[in-house]
């Protein structure tokens, strides 16, 4: 009986994760016809996404509060940026996997960091960090370019096939595509023996410790991992915009993509991707129709979700359809 | 030798400057355990009412500062009813959600109301001629600011310590519920100790409006030097916070002296080496 129900699980799970595959190419394709002109915004919508997306893995999964995420982002960055500028390297996948690469690499070595302390110390770590990278990438300008950034990436055909346009379509395809394969892999990561015992460090590390796990490897495992998702997002970026800049290492960057975490709900993937289309299309309107109250808006709208909707505003919304199901249960 | 000694002298008013703003920013987060981003932006109000009063008003600069301490408690006491005392004992990421929406708040109100540009503090005449030390000369706003670092820690001290609120504050702080059953009325306490931290805010803003300067985003651009502070030194101890501020506005000005090119890199890089050796801060209060 219960094996059935077992099998039964894991089919509603993978039927739910082909739901939220879906919902992500559905809501590409609507924003591919709704904005043709602003394609460009959207590719850096997905790169953020994934910027959000690896927050959520230390942030909503293992409970290690970060600002300085954008560290990672921005390893993957100048990975794909310094390999096509100094090394030559232009095949875009490659590009991809050597921006991944350097974020897991980064993630590993910031993971020793940030997982010294715990609470307020923590969040001073990886806010340092990001700073600290953000310097060194300043001063080390015969690689990065200093405040100039890096440009004259021109990245080739995917395949030999789909040229990178004028209009950006074949970026933002791209960025799709990567965005809908990391979700489904992470999907899985998360549900994983590996993503349970994150969930249980979360709740009581203590407890983790004393049925033997190691609580300091499964972590630095995670953050590595988060790096790898973040670094994606991060090449992502340098390939579609062909320039890469400091901007990309900011701490303003990190601090706007734990908001948009925060905003659409922690722990469960869709959150962070629903706060990060919410974030940036409520700043693209607020700042649109009225720009000098933009940031007053923004902030009201934040203290709006955490007095209303404190789970933020998938969890809150996840939470209210499923009490009513209950109640007509 | 000479360099040293002035280097200490500008470490010593830029530390004492961080110390009184931040010194209520770590009296809410050891004290009230709360993570209060918007500690920089009450801080702002105080420089902007003060700025006001003394330039557009004329009014004295004693005045204009009890103006300003007072205007920000007035401004900070709503708040604290409304936004804050749900936010208490929450998870710290909704504490962190709500405070920078407070800051994004006060950011956009504050570039509506006096508009974007720098605003300064006139200082009475007294503040404005030099001081000579022997190795150099200092302007006595200066003088006046590292004074103003001592006065305030030890008042800070004598009121936590010493005074029956203090006792009633600490018990508080320790278990509020049992504290409350004993007849201390918890969220008078709260209330008190958060307009003393806004009134700090407001007064550190004022004092070292000349070394941070007031404009809309002060409340951003400090928010970090300021959470660096309070971690470093331990939320809640004012001896922690005070050493913090001297060490880490010792480094800073060295660092800007010696190595402008490398910009706040060994700031950050003390402030990694600090906290991974001290992770509760330098003198932290145990949980």
């Amino acid at each position: 009986m219960s094996l059935v129900n077992h099998v039964g699980d894991r089919r509603a799970r993978l039927n739910r994760d082909a739901i939220g595959a879906i919902a992500i190419i559905a809501v590409a394709v609507c924003g591919y016809f709704l904005f043709p002109n602003n394609l460009a915004l959207l590719t850096r919508v997905t790169a953020i996404a994934l910027l959000v997306l690896s927050i959520d893995l230390v942030t909503g999964y293992c409970g290690v509060a970060t600002l300085g995420q954008a560290a990672l982002f921005g390893a993957g960055t100048y990975g794909a940026g310094i390999a096509a500028v100094h090394f030559g390297i232009t095949d875009p996948i490659v590009m991809l996997l050597i921006g991944v690469a350097a974020g897991a690499v980064a993630g590993l070595l910031s993971g020793f960091v940030v997982l010294r302390a715990h609470g307020l110390p923590q969040l001073v770590l990886s806010i340092a960090l990001v700073h600290l990278a953000h310097e060194a990438a300043n001063k080390a300008s015969g690689w990065t370019g200093g405040s100039d950034g890096l440009s004259g990436i021109t990245p080739d055909a995917i395949f030999g096939v789909y040229q990178f346009d004028l209009w950006g379509r074949t970026a933002y395809a791209f960025g799709i595509v990567i965005l809908v394969v990391v979700f489904l892999v992470l999907r899985q990561l998360v549900r994983s023996p590996f993503g349970m015992l994150c969930r249980g460090i979360k709740q009581d590390p203590v407890r983790v410790r004393a049925m033997g796990a190691s609580v300091h490897g499964t972590l630095i495992r995670m953050y590595a991992i988060s790096g790898a998702v973040a670094g994606a997002g991060g090449a992502l970026n340098a390939i579609s915009t062909q320039v890469v800049g400091l901007d990309s290492l900011s701490f303003t960057l990190s601090a706007e993509a734990l908001v948009m975490l925060v905003l659409g709900g922690t722990g469960s993937l869709y959150g962070a991707l629903a706060g990060t289309l919410a974030f940036i299309w409520f700043e693209d309107v607020v700042s649109a129709a009225n720009p000098f109250h933009w940031l007053t808006i923004v902030g009201a709208l934040l203290i709006a979700v955490v007095l209303f909707a404190p789970k933020g505003l998938y969890g809150s919304t996840a939470a209210y359809l499923e009490r009513r199901a209950r109640k007509q249960a | 030798m000479q360099t040293v000694l002035s280097i200490a002298v500008d470490a010593l008013a830029y530390g004492m400057v961080l110390f009184v703003i931040s010194i209520g920013l770590s009296v809410t987060m050891g004290l009230m355990r709360v993570v209060n981003l918007s500690h920089g932006a009450f801080a702002m109000i105080g420089g902007y009412i003060a700025s006001y009063a003394a330039r557009d008003m004329g009014i004295g600069y004693a005045a204009a500062v009890i103006l300003a301490v007072a205007g920000t408690i007035v401004i900070a006491i709503p708040i604290e009813r409304l936004l804050y005392r749900r936010i208490y004992g929450a998870p710290e990421l909704a504490q962190v959600l709500m405070t920078i929406g407070i800051t994004f708040c006060i950011i956009g109100i504050a570039n509506y109301v006096f508009g974007p540009t720098l605003k300064t503090i006139p200082t009475p005449e007294a503040l404005r001629h030099s001081v000579s030390l022997g190795f150099r000369t200092i302007s006595a706003h200066r003088l006046f600011a590292i004074g103003s670092g001592f006065a305030v820690a030890v008042g800070l001290w004598w009121f936590i310590e010493r005074t029956a609120f203090g006792v009633r504050l600490r018990a508080a702080v320790d278990n509020a519920a049992m504290a409350a059953a004993l007849g201390v009325k918890t969220q008078v306490v709260y209330a008190v100790s958060f307009a003393v931290a806004v009134g700090l805010a407001a007064f550190g803003g004022v004092v070292g409006a000349e070394l941070l300067p007031i404009e809309p985003y002060y409340a951003l651009r400090y928010m970090v030097t300021f959470l660096v502070v309070v971690s470093v030194g331990g939320a809640g101890s004012i001896v922690g916070a005070l050493g913090a501020c001297l060490l880490l506005g010792g480094i800073d000005t060295t660092g800007r002296y010696l190595m402008p090119e490398f910009g706040e890199f060994f700031f950050y890089l003390a402030v990694i080496a600090i906290v991974c050796l001290f992770p509760r801060g330098l003198i932290g209060r145990t949980n």
